[in-house]
């Protein structure tokens, strides 16, 4: 599904990824962890071809994504923070986007799933951040794309969109798609992902399930092996 | 990106700012028309005009357009779209809705004059002409400074100090050079240094058109023949368009290098 080659990235002085491979089979979900400033958003941003690598190769779906945009007909995005064109309304910038990329009736569903209907009329600027971030899920799963990225997808939402949220994601990869989520809230993480890679000083650290990273720091739980990651290579 | 374009221009056509610049050019165009009555006089005085507020706007409009629109950008940058579609489209929106804030605003109390059977018709045109240049000029320029500045307070400065440059200081440089080198010929040197800048290039375009370039001085003679004949014409043109090319293409380039 997604190949990554030797892949670095410096911003200014700054070596984000240095020399990362990485190799994510078709289907199911995978976290991508780390502790701040690690590289998962530069990660994730270069397979989008947001950020443009220094070194290394990225291949989507077969697919070289140098100097290519194609490619990511076949992705659907979720960036981190829902910042939109405040002066158009949550209508307008759905029909935009639709009318950019292709079309689709997915979004109504998507909308009554959030309950978004009563906004449809309001211009962004005037929505809350969690409403906002509803807004950036309709836009980012109505396009059914086979590769789906999920930069931080629970910021803001309240107890109930989390939990249509994780619903929605396993009907996803019920479909056979491949997920691919960035996320700070553990419990959030242990619940939807089936493997984890973990991201250290710009280098895979682990990549495997959620058992055998237990059985590798030999913790009990998922958040203390993630804290014993932590402590044992910044002591 | 034609798309894009029209996203760009609509989401510009709904804000006050391209209505506040259009009213301006109507009432300058009403006023100088109707209560002046003096054809050749209100070109000029438009040209003055144009001339300098033309390029400040463009700047303007171009930086600040560029960063209030950069979520925006992000959103568009993971959609299946050429990052120099995305690019060339805003700063076209940009650029088009200033030209036609410009061409309508001026155009419109020149229609109800009667521009169409006065004389005056082609220097109305030279006028509408270089200042659609000056604009897709200058917001070119603009978008550069933008994109290559991440900090909106130095992206601001750069530009308003480009436009401070090009519109007046570069005057004062180009005067003092002459007057130093006064023992030397300088025909060659104030042609080349007037088409280096674009806002002396539209200036010498429009006087020499409207046949006034006594007021040019010391170099007149000079630029009237050069200038003057359709060669020096056709030149100044291509130097124009140039101007408008490297800008974008620039653009072009560093959007493609570009992080976000």
């Amino acid at each position: 599904m997604v190949t990554i080659e030797n892949l670095h990235k410096k911003f200014g002085k700054n070596q984000v990824l240095s020399g990362l491979n990485l190799t994510i089979n078709e289907g199911g979900i995978f976290a991508v962890l780390g502790p701040n400033g690690s590289g998962k958003t530069t990660l994730i941003k270069s397979v989008l071809g947001m950020v443009i690598p220094d070194q290394g190769n990225i291949t989507v779906l077969g697919e070289n994504i140098k100097k290519n945009s194609e490619y990511r007909h076949k992705i659907d995005y979720l960036p981190q923070i829902a910042n939109f064109p405040s002066n158009l309304k949550v209508k307008e910038l759905i029909k935009m986007i639709k009318d950019l990329r292709a079309f689709t009736n997915a979004e109504v569903q998507l909308i009554d799933l959030f309950k978004l209907e009563p906004f449809l009329d309001k211009k962004l600027g005037t929505l809350s951040g969690g409403t906002k971030q509803k807004v950036n899920l309709v836009l980012a799963f109505m396009f059914d794309s086979p590769l789906i990225i999920l930069d931080e997808p629970t910021t803001g939402l309240d107890p109930i969109s989390l939990i249509r949220l994780k619903d929605l994601i396993q009907k996803e990869k019920a479909k056979g798609k491949t997920i691919l989520i960035t996320s700070h809230i553990m419990s959030f993480v242990e619940e939807v992902s089936d493997e984890i890679v973990f991201l250290l000083e710009g280098k895979i650290y682990f990549k495997g399930s959620i058992q055998e990273l237990k059985t590798k720091t030999n913790q009990p739980d998922f958040e203390h092996a993630i804290a014993s990651i932590l402590t044992d290579n910044h002591a | 990106m034609l798309k894009i374009l029209k996203y760009s221009f609509y989401d510009l056509m709904r804000s006050r700012w391209s209505y506040v610049y259009f009213a301006f050019y109507l009432l300058l165009g009403v006023v100088l028309l109707f209560l002046n009555n003096d054809l050749s006089k209100a070109v000029i005085t438009l040209m003055n005009v144009i001339i300098v507020l033309v390029p400040l706007i463009g700047t303007i409009f171009g930086v600040m357009y560029y960063y209030n629109s950069k979520e925006f950008t992000e959103l568009l940058l993971a959609q299946p779209l050429k990052r120099s579609s995305i690019f060339l489209g805003q700063y076209l929106g940009v650029a088009l809705s200033l030209s036609m804030s410009l061409i309508l605003g001026l155009g419109l109390p020149f229609v109800c004059y009667g521009l169409f059977e006065s004389s005056a018709i082609w220097d109305f045109s030279l006028l509408l002409i270089t200042g659609t240049f000056l604009t897709l000029i200058f917001t070119a320029l603009a978008f550069n400074i933008a994109m290559s500045n991440e900090n909106k307070i130095k992206g601001f400065g750069y530009a308003i100090l480009l436009w401070l440059f090009l519109a007046v200081i570069y005057d004062g440089l180009f005067l003092m050079t002459l007057i130093m080198f006064e023992d030397y010929p300088l025909d060659k040197l104030s042609l080349i240094g007037t088409m280096l800048n674009p806002i002396d290039l539209s200036r010498t375009l429009i006087l020499l058109k409207l046949d006034i370039s006594a007021l040019l001085g010391y170099t007149g003679a000079v630029f009237k023949q050069f200038f003057g004949t359709s060669f020096g014409l056709i030149v100044s043109f291509v130097t124009l368009i140039i101007w408008v090319v490297l800008p974008v293409l620039r653009i072009v380039y560093k959007s493609k290098k570009k992080d976000f």
